[in-house]
């Protein structure tokens, strides 16, 4: 069935229980984005250490309300993105941006995904793949805001 | 909403929507529950439309052959039909893109007023001091304008508020609605909540205090029989895709003493009297406010709608979207955990139900429905301000027409429970 394919256990079971959640202190910016769409909305706050791309993602932290693709693929940004360097950060994002907006025709490298790689289901739904960005856009602003000051 | 008027005969109906014979999602049938946000058409609205096309396609309004006359006609003879449909006379009604451009076009008409020269035009000049009322289960297309207007003027945007249980606030009407007040603005049938505003009562106040109205008509005159001259609201606008019609065509009423002093909102051919490179006059209404060569197909088809709808007849229409409203409430009503945004009684109350499921997103909600061929809207519906006074950040819309029936409510329901399943909150 075709709501299992896109709905992985994966998925759901961030949804549930999301890693990471909630946030915190120190943190170098906060953003806030919404998904005019839907009114989904997060906020996300980034700690760096160091500067340029070598800088260190310290800490991604994040509340927020949405639906389960939005709050599961945040929470798995936070999982792969946290401890690495903002240019590994930065890679990982465009592999996962290229597998959203494949329509379903990319092939995921769990490698570099790891549970993201659940989301490829997603892609067969445009409509869906905002929500799966949403946080992934925000922590790049975030970053983004941080390096900035 | 009591009638007596004969039952639809939904099966026959159906078979003139060629679209509704398709599936959806692996052979699913397809349940389609959105018209609010955009009705399918029947094969007399295509046939029309095409028929114009291949016989009498030419501009309208210029030219002096042939082609240029039928298609004047045809153009003319449709906004007859509709003004007859609205109960108003042909000259006050204005061809737009959509309802937005329309409800727009008086924003803008009344902001250009300052500026216009014209001493008629004065009546239309807002500034510091004056307010535009609106309401908070406003459509984004009848707030935004507004509250653009009363940023651009310096006047002041206020609004009546919405009870819990979505009517519409009206217990400051009097101190809300003053001699301060230029413009109120507000809707005849709400998208999200299908509360029936009262409209008389609040125009009522206006007039007493000299305020113009506004009738955001686009979910009333679709669905239930609408007549603007006994509503006498000064301005309405509805779209022509949400009530069988095509999509690019939306129609403006507005009483014919104030069309004719209403400054222009777009400039262009066509729109004039005479032109000078100095300066320019202009035609009367409507042609004033249909500046560049209009949307000639889609006025014709709009027409053929109505006439399908006049037909079938809109006290029935009424009834039967009333009936299903009805019983989706009451299916609903059996499903632990699901609660209604809007009225949960019938008491001027129709379709739109809008409704959230408690534990899962009406993302997660609308997604589990269209995989089983429930085709619903998620997300605010352009009216997030009332999600956010309701407090819920988003909502699950079902909207009916004349071609949805029982099964379709059943399979709604059972979506629902399906969808609870899914996600384990059942």
């Amino acid at each position: 069935m075709q709501l299992q394919q896109m709905y992985q256990e994966i998925i759901l079971d961030h949804y549930k229980n999301p890693h990471h959640h909630g946030l915190r202190e120190p943190f170098g910016a906060e953003v806030h984005h919404v998904n005019p769409t839907c009114g989904d909305e997060i906020t996300v706050r980034v700690q760096l250490a160091g500067s340029g791309g070598e800088a260190k993602v310290l800490d991604v932290s994040y509340d927020g309300q949405g639906c389960s693709i939005s709050q599961a693929s945040t929470s798995v940004m936070t999982d792969l993105v946290i401890g690495r360097t903002v240019d590994d950060a930065f890679g990982t994002m465009e592999s996962f941006l290229e597998l959203m907006q494949g329509r379903g025709q990319v092939e995921p490298d769990e490698d570099v995904l790891e549970d993201g790689v659940a989301f490829a289901g997603v892609a067969k739904y445009p409509a869906r793949v905002k929500c799966a960005l949403l946080g992934w856009m925000a922590f790049k602003d975030a970053v983004a805001r941080v390096a900035g000051t | 909403m009591t009638t007596t008027a004969a039952p639809l005969d939904v099966a026959a109906l159906r078979a003139d929507f060629p679209i509704l014979s398709r599936t959806v999602r692996d052979g699913k049938r397809l349940v389609y529950l959105d018209s609010g946000a955009t009705s399918q058409r029947p094969k007399q609205v295509l046939d029309a439309e095409r028929f114009f096309v291949e016989n009498s396609n030419a501009a309208v309004h210029r030219g002096a052959h042939q082609l240029s006359e039928e298609a004047t006609d045809a153009y003319e003879e449709a906004r007859e039909k509709i003004a007859r449909f609205v109960g108003t006379r042909a000259e006050e009604l204005v061809f737009t893109k959509n309802a937005t451009e329309g409800i727009n076009l008086v924003a803008y008409a009344m902001g250009n007023a300052a500026t216009s020269g014209d001493q008629a035009a004065q009546r239309f000049v807002l500034g510091p001091g004056d307010e535009l009322v609106v309401t908070e289960m406003e459509h984004h297309a009848n707030l935004l304008p507004w509250q653009q207007l009363a940023q651009r003027t310096g006047a002041t945007l206020r609004w009546f508020g919405v009870t819990d249980d979505g009517r519409l606030d009206l217990s400051n009407l009097d101190e809300l609605v003053t001699e301060r007040t230029r413009v109120v603005a507000f809707t005849h049938l709400s998208n999200v909540l299908g509360t029936i505003n009262p409209v008389a009562r609040i125009v009522a106040r206006a007039k007493q205090v000299g305020a113009l109205t506004v009738l955001d008509a686009c979910q009333s005159v679709p669905h239930m029989p609408v007549d603007l001259s006994a509503l006498d609201v000064d301005f309405a606008a509805f779209s022509g895709h949400k009530m069988l019609g095509p999509s690019g065509i939306g129609v403006l009423y507005g009483r014919t003493e104030l069309l004719s002093v209403m400054p222009p909102f777009l400039t262009g051919g066509s729109m004039i009297e005479t032109v000078f490179m100095e300066h320019s006059t202009f035609a009367p209404p409507p042609q004033r406010f249909e500046a560049g060569v209009p949307m000639s197909s889609q006025a014709v088809a709009l027409g053929a709608a109505v006439d399908y709808l006049s037909e079938v007849g809109m006290d029935r229409v009424a009834a039967h979207e009333h009936d299903l409203a009805a019983a989706t409430l009451a299916g609903l009503a059996e499903v632990p955990g699901v609660r209604i945004v809007g009225p949960t009684d019938l008491v001027d109350r129709t379709g739109p139900v809008a409704f959230v499921v408690d534990g899962v997103h009406p993302h997660d909600v609308g997604q589990v429905l269209d995989s089983l061929g429930v085709e619903i809207r998620v997300g605010h519906h352009c009216a997030w301000p009332l999600h956010r006074r309701l407090a819920v950040p988003a909502s699950v819309r079902a909207s009916f027409y004349l071609y949805n029936d029982l099964d379709d409510v059943t399979a709604l329901v059972d979506a629902v429970r399906e969808a609870q399943k899914f996600f384990g909150v059942a």
